[in-house]
């Protein structure tokens, strides 16, 4: 077990602070992107759960970035990481490079991504690495409420006569990229050896789509396809992303020594 | 009064220093930003206080990674302990990560009086107001990062409770 990232080997580290990027990132910019939802969800008590869990998200955003400040030791503080970027250098998945795009897209692409990102952070409870494995405990708390509340939203959809094509749209464009979540990441394997990750971390992926079978099959919902250039999951970063990047950092932008 | 059997009068354990007592008393008077009637002692916020002879440091647990509160509860502790006259680091830790069981017994009683259901199971929430199970959840999701939202099917009361996390 390791509780500083300065007892670790540097090619060790350089792992870690990927990892931590690639979670860091995956929640700032879902956080963001359904935060546009504050004040037009289509019922008051869904305005007040997506921003909730936008809220949520970006506390651990804001919690990976400061412990990824420490592992890279660059000067760089967890506001710089997270806002001083240019948008080709974030590290999320390509499936949050999608659009809210209408409720169903939203809760899709919420569905996806919260049921992939609670494999990766039982996972990670098992970690060697201590400040991360605190962090995921935690994490994981808050994450509880959001797989439950949008696992409902999408069995509602997906019976709803309305709202059911719409859900089958959404499912065909994001469809696709569901599995850029979980794909293996270049350091996968130098974060395995150092026990930061378990060694079943890199069949995640199948182990999710197996568990969202009986839902699908239950919905009559088509299975999820393949996901094609897994080694550029997290590359290639979409209009719709450069437009969000546009908007998050704009405060920023005006005054660097803004506070809240 | 310490007794002469006591260890601190055979001088096996040092007496501990009398400020770590004035800090915790005075972190006893600091209150949750937005439930007045719970201190963040009975919130169980307080992981541990380490008093020396020139420094104070303060370890905090966050109830919700994206509280904005934190920052707050922060800046008042160090402003509360500054009376002390030695120099207050607040930090936040993730050390062991805050529940609802570290709620004690006043700090849920300071919740029903600021008419916030404490947590509980799912099926023994009890509405706040006439103490009713009669309760349904509107939904997980509240006002606060901390808070879910309920009826009271008895006093007919919309409610919120403390999240069980």
């Amino acid at each position: 077990m390791t509780t500083a990232a300065a007892d670790l080997l540097p090619a060790t580290r350089n792992a870690l602070a990927l990892l931590l990027l690639a979670m860091a990132d995956d929640e700032f910019v879902i956080g963001f992107s359904d935060s546009e939802w504050t004040g037009i969800a289509p019922m008051l008590e869904e305005d007040v759960a997506m921003s909730s869990m936008a809220q949520d998200e970006l506390g651990h955003a804001q919690a990976l970035y400061c412990l990824l400040a420490d592992v890279v030791e660059d000067g760089r503080d967890a506001d710089a990481i997270a806002f001083d970027r240019p948008p080709e250098a974030y590290f999320h998945a390509r499936l949050l490079d999608h659009p809210r795009g209408d409720w169903a897209q939203t809760i899709t692409r919420r569905f996806l991504y919260d049921t992939a990102d609670s494999a990766r952070l039982e996972a990670l409870a098992e970690s060697s690495f201590e400040p991360l494995r605190e962090i995921v405990a935690k994490i994981r708390r808050e994450e509880r409420y959001h797989v439950m509340h949008v696992t409902s939203w999408f069995e509602r959809l997906a019976r709803g006569s309305d709202s059911r094509p719409r859900l089958l749209d959404a499912l065909d464009r994001l469809g696709s990229d569901a599995g850029t979540v979980l794909a293996p990441l270049p350091s996968a394997l130098a974060l395995e050896m150092a026990g930061i990750v378990p060694t079943r971390f890199g069949g995640l992926e199948a182990a999710w789509r197996t568990s969202l079978q009986p839902t699908f099959q239950r919905l009559n919902l088509p299975p999820l396809p393949v996901t094609p250039a897994v080694d550029r999951a997290r590359a290639d970063h979409s209009d719709s992303f450069r437009w969000l990047h546009g908007e998050f950092t704009s405060v920023r932008g005006l005054d660097r020594s803004a506070t809240w | 009064m310490v007794s002469a059997m006591h260890p601190f009068a055979l001088g096996l354990v040092p007496a501990p220093d009398p400020t770590e007592a004035r800090a915790r008393t005075i972190l006893a008077g600091v209150h949750d930003p937005e439930i007045p009637t719970v201190s963040i002692v009975d919130l169980g916020l307080v992981h541990d206080v380490q008093v020396t002879r020139d420094h104070i440091t303060v370890e905090l647990l966050p109830t919700f990674l994206g509280c904005p509160a934190l920052d707050l509860i922060r800046s008042t502790v160090a402003d509360a302990l500054a009376v002390l006259g030695r120099p207050v680091d607040v930090e936040f830790t993730f050390a062991v990560p805050w529940t609802t069981e570290r709620l004690t017994p006043r700090g849920r009683d300071g919740l029903k009086a600021a008419g916030i259901a404490p947590p509980a199971d799912a099926g023994n929430v009890r509405c706040p107001y006439c103490d009713s199970a009669q309760v349904i959840m509107d939904s997980a999701f509240g006002p606060t990062l901390c808070r879910s939202l309920f009826y009271c099917r008895d006093c007919r009361q919309p409610f919120e409770q403390f999240k069980t996390v």
